[in-house]
């Protein structure tokens, strides 16, 4: 299949295949070892779906905040979004 | 249930799932990936990383633009929302005027979106316009393709008449499903119509209210077709939402890079706002108050 229109770059390429591994690790988790809703520092219920959901998109939002508002290096917001995400996903 | 009824089931999940990956998935790894780079042709980019999204996030239009469409979900909100509830409180309960006021409620959500824009061109004209004529004839200057307030009053009096249908139709199926014994043990006490509606009305449709805003809000953010139609974004750039300002920028000027990593940063403020009303959504199901 030719894939050319698609205009696959390594970074891209690196950031789906994390993604799509992080959802396969989680499915095996869940069926493996089924987790239930619980509280924690956020204000709602959640999964560790919900939590991977929420962890995704707010890091999402601090790269474009870090983008947005400061000129410093992107790998700073990736690493703060790294342990924002290890927070969420234990404390959450 | 045994192994090969789950099996069976995924079966049926597959054609769903593949469907999903061609429209939705697809396209949106391609947009990822036009977002990082100058497309010039499908053998001819070049890698700028995050230059686009840089230039996007410093936009000042774009910053307009955005401003201009939270205005515009605000206030198709704030006057859709209240009105739909009025019509629906007014609207018969039972009988053939029951079924003629809800055909006739329903008849602008049957019009297609870009035709509704041609109606509403002709309607708001100055010159012939059923509408445009009248109010210049009363002496009062209107002409949507010269005035931003003019235009704004046009694209909001077509919002309004296009989907407060939809909102009519929630709150009255809402109102529909309220048990007769709450009536009539608020006539026993003596409640008056605005108490019925405060402490009976309104908490019983909290359920279809908060999907009708969930839905306004988002095809509000989404809005394109009839304002394209009736304003191209104009006068100036004062009717141009994000999703004109998009496509101005993707397919007038073929700037697929920059159009691109404004659409990821459009598709993630659109989650983000869909998974909000997602979890107030939850809360109404389970009747969580707080």
């Amino acid at each position: 299949m030719n894939l050319t229109w698609m205009a696959w770059t390594l970074p891209t390429a690196i950031f789906f295949i994390a993604i799509v591994s992080i959802l396969t690790a989680m499915t095996i988790w869940q069926i493996k070892a089924p987790s239930a809703e619980r509280k924690g520092f956020l204000p709602i219920s959640t999964t560790p779906g919900d939590r991977l959901f929420i962890g995704l998109l707010s890091s999402a939002f601090i790269h474009l905040a870090w983008i947005g508002l400061t000129t410093l290096n992107l790998w700073i917001a990736f690493v703060i979004a790294l342990i924002w995400i290890i927070v969420l996903m234990r404390w959450g | 249930m045994n192994k090969w009824e789950d099996n069976k089931a995924w079966f049926l999940v597959i054609p769903v799932f593949l469907i999903v990956a061609v429209s939705a998935i697809i396209p949106l790894m391609t947009v990822v990936n036009y977002s990082i780079q100058d497309i010039f042709g499908p053998d001819n980019r070049i890698f700028v990383g995050i230059e686009w999204y840089q230039e996007a996030l410093s936009d000042h239009r774009l910053h307009a633009a955005f401003q201009r469409q939270l205005l515009f979900s605000g206030l198709v909100l704030l006057i859709e929302i209240p009105l739909g509830i009025l019509i629906a409180l007014t609207m018969p309960k039972r009988g053939w005027g029951a079924s003629l006021s809800l055909v006739l409620v329903a008849l602008p959500l049957l019009i297609p979106w870009n035709v509704i824009g041609t109606i509403w061109i002709i309607f708001m004209r100055p010159d012939i316009g059923l509408l445009g004529s009248a109010i210049n004839g009363l002496g009062i200057p209107f002409d949507h393709t010269a005035a931003s307030l003019d235009a704004w009053v046009t694209v909001m009096l077509m919002e309004v008449w296009h989907w407060t249908p939809l909102v009519v139709l929630m709150a009255y199926a809402g109102l529909q499903a309220i048990p007769e014994a709450y009536f009539q043990a608020a006539r026993i006490d003596g409640a008056s119509a605005w108490s019925v509606f405060r402490y009976i009305q309104l908490p019983k449709m909290r359920g279809v209210l908060t999907i009708a805003i969930l839905l306004r809000f988002m095809d509000s953010f989404l809005i394109y077709a009839e304002p394209f139609v009736l304003t191209g974004g104009g006068p100036g750039n004062s009717t141009t939402f994000l999703s004109i300002y998009l496509v101005k920028q993707a397919v007038g000027q073929f700037d697929l890079g920059p159009a691109s990593a404004f659409s990821i940063i459009y598709f993630l403020i659109v989650l983000l706002a869909c998974w909000i009303f997602y979890q107030a959504l939850l809360k109404v199901g389970t009747g969580d108050k707080q």
